[in-house]
């Protein structure tokens, strides 16, 4: 061996050595939007995984062993979802918590199952995560076909008559969640006047609500997310046009009423339970509001995530992808955001979606339902 | 033609009419610099962000303060963008294309790509990923026809937008036929050395024309931040590729032809959207482009090409 090759050799080594991780550490990591327009998701998931990891560690770790949260950017992009699969692969990671779009879960859990990694997203809700035949692939939220359901009853029960736009953005989740409303409104005998959708980045939707305004729509729905949501109410209400707005589990933070402003009042949006008010949560959220974070929307799934699989690894006394995806399958746990158990696809058997209300810049369940 | 759908149409008329005359002031900066250097500043895009940037920065520091005159307000917070981003525009072609101007034509473009990611990394670095909401600044409007239930609207804000562009577009054309500062820029354009040989700074010429270009992306950006109300670190990406097919569109290296060019794609948007769908408006935008370029390949004003000795 010359001299060149054998520094190759030592450098290969060398290289091989920094990745692995400490024996004695199990590594999960949070896959999820950190950069990017939906950063502020990404940060409610990152906060709600660093804790929930924190809790157990403060118990004595996993099966003995301490848990090493890795963060993770997928910057909502499909292609570097992919390539953060697979740098967690390489560092030895056993499970993996996210993502958020349902654009970037889908081809990323193909790489989490065949590396072995079992993956548990708190917020990606497209039907198809769950309809590829990954066994080790399971969500702690609900599907866009559940969302859905939900959406149009509400509709169909309080805006009988009302001339309906379905509107979307053309992603992944957004489309399929436009879709599964507007399904499930048309089997409950209502057709929408619109069907129409917007580009992700588009700032102008006039001529979109001219459109609207000519047609004499006056309840909106939209699939999508925040950013382009808030622009859609602000030029709606520019424009003068009084409609119902309603959307679904991409609208549910702050930034949707800093974009939109007032115009937002009585916005409607369908989230699962709150359960930053339950017993179970409250001393999880007690600890995040005195470390000067409100723990919205995903913080608590993405906990509950973190609970899900270390219950299942403690049970099954492994951190074997299979082992631990079967014992998650067989039974319930308990966690900040109530008991949960999984159906053979991986997905929750019992959801809890509800419909919110937009006031004053918060977002509250409507009494009642 | 019933009195509803004659409104309907005005209405798609003054929509387009505001969103095209913004993609035209970001396309005057690409065919400026093409016509003189043929060069296609790809950093453009991110240019008219900053200068999105700067005014919502400056906006909040003068409402902090207390000054509670729009138009005042208007006018500082323009100047200060049109300070920043040009700043901006003359280090970029000081940076990234002056130390190339004799390299082979595809060193630039990549420096130009390059400095695009830069400056996007950087304002997302600095600033933050997330959205940048403004409260609006310009508000109500005018009720230009009302009938049948339908009423054509004019907000001031889009009003401001058409008649900014307008004097704008009248101030440039004069400065380019009639300033010895356009003079330089016309024969630069025709011809480098012998400009040079004549005893023009070409290289100042250059500087100024990549200024004037920043200057007026930074227009565009005040009035988008005004008009829409939220901007985010990647806003140049998509407004820059419209601009620049825009400039395509009406024949770059002419600058009547980038206006004209920015109108149309407004116009064909809303339009499109309209009455056919908002989903396709993008492919509807690209599909003229291609039969124009297909019919005019040196575009809608653009002269032909006439191969040097």
């Amino acid at each position: 061996m010359n001299l060149k090759k054998s520094f190759a050799a030592a450098l290969a080594a060398a290289t091989m050595l920094t990745a692995m991780p400490a024996f004695a550490d199990t590594i999960v990591g949070l896959v999820a939007p950190l950069t990017g327009p939906n950063a502020v998701f990404g940060e409610q998931m990152r906060r709600g995984a660093e804790m929930a990891v924190a809790d157990i560690n403060a118990k004595g770790g996993l099966l003995g062993e301490k848990l090493v949260l890795v963060n993770m950017d997928d910057a909502s992009n499909p292609s570097q979802g992919v390539a953060i699969a697979n740098k967690l692969a390489t560092q030895g990671g056993v499970a993996a918590f996210g993502n958020f779009n349902s654009a970037v879960s889908i081809p990323s859990s193909k790489v989490f199952a065949d590396e072995g990694i079992v993956m548990i997203s708190p917020a990606s809700t497209n039907p198809q995560l769950t309809e590829q035949g990954l066994t080790t692939v399971f969500r702690t939220c609900g599907r866009d076909d559940q969302q859905g359901d939900v959406a149009a009853a509400w509709l169909l029960k309080n805006h009988k008559d009302g001339k309906i736009a379905v509107i979307h953005d053309q992603t992944t989740y957004g489309r399929g969640l436009a879709e599964a409303t507007r399904a499930a409104l048309n089997k409950g005998g209502k057709k929408e006047v619109m069907f129409d959708a917007v580009n992700v980045g588009d700032r102008d939707m006039s001529a979109l609500v001219t459109k609207m305004k000519d047609a004499g729509v006056n309840v909106v729905y939209f699939g999508g997310l925040h950013t382009e949501a808030g622009l859609l109410v602000r030029q709606m209400a520019d424009a003068g046009l009084k409609a119902v707005f309603m959307s679904g589990d991409g609208v549910v933070n702050q930034e949707f009423w800093n974009i939109a402003g007032t115009s937002a009042e009585g916005a409607l949006v369908t989230f699962g339970n709150e359960y930053r008010d339950k017993p179970e949560a409250a001393d999880v959220v007690k600890r995040f509001r005195s470390a000067g974070f409100e723990p919205e929307a995903y913080t608590l799934y993405t906990y509950a995530a973190v609970q899900v699989w270390a219950g299942a690894a403690t049970k099954a006394k492994t951190v074997d992808a299979d082992k631990v995806a079967a014992s998650i399958r067989d039974g319930v746990y308990t966690t900040v955001i109530g008991p949960l158990s999984f159906d053979a696809k991986g997905d929750r058997k019992v959801t809890d979606y509800i419909v919110y209300r937009w006031s004053n810049g918060k977002y509250t369940p409507i009494p009642g339902q | 033609m019933d009195a509803s759908a004659l409104g309907t149409f005005l209405q798609y008329l003054i929509n387009g009419l505001a969103l095209g005359a913004i993609y035209g002031l970001i396309a005057i900066g690409y065919t400026m610099v093409y016509g003189i250097i043929r060069m296609i500043n790809f950093a453009h895009g991110e240019i008219y962000m900053i200068g999105a940037f700067v005014a919502v920065t400056t906006f909040s520091i003068l409402a902090a303060a207390g000054v509670t005159s729009v138009p005042l307000a208007l006018l500082l917070v323009l100047v200060m963008a049109i300070a920043f981003t040009a700043a901006y525009g003359w280090t970029v072609e000081r940076v990234a294309y002056r130390p190339l101007r004799g390299a082979p034509k595809l060193a630039p473009l990549i420096s130009a790509i390059g400095m695009s990611i830069l400056l996007q990394n950087y304002v997302m670095q600095t600033q933050g990923a997330r959205p940048k909401p403004l409260a609006p600044v310009m508000n109500g409007g005018v009720t230009l026809w009302q009938g049948d239930g339908f009423a054509v609207n004019v907000s001031y804000i889009q009003l401001f937008i058409i008649l900014l562009t307008v004097a704008l577009m009248v101030g440039f054309t004069q400065l380019i036929n009639r300033t010895a500062l356009g003079r330089a820029q016309r024969a630069c354009e025709q011809d480098r050395t012998m400009a040079g040989l004549l005893g023009i700074n070409v290289d100042r010429t250059i500087s100024l024309t990549f200024v004037m270009g920043a200057a007026l992306a930074a227009v565009a950006g005040v009035l988008v931040t005004m008009y829409y109300g939220v901007i985010d670190f990647y806003i140049g990406f998509l407004a820059g590729m419209k601009a620049f097919t825009a400039a395509v569109l009406g024949g770059i290296g002419s600058l009547p032809g980038a206006m004209l060019g920015g109108l149309l794609i407004g116009l064909i948007e809303a339009f499109f959207t309209g009455y056919v769908s908002g989903a396709y408006k993008d492919v509807a935008s690209f599909s003229v482009l291609i039969l124009v370029l297909v019919f005019r390949p040196t575009g809608l004003m653009g002269r032909p090409d006439i191969e040097k000795v």
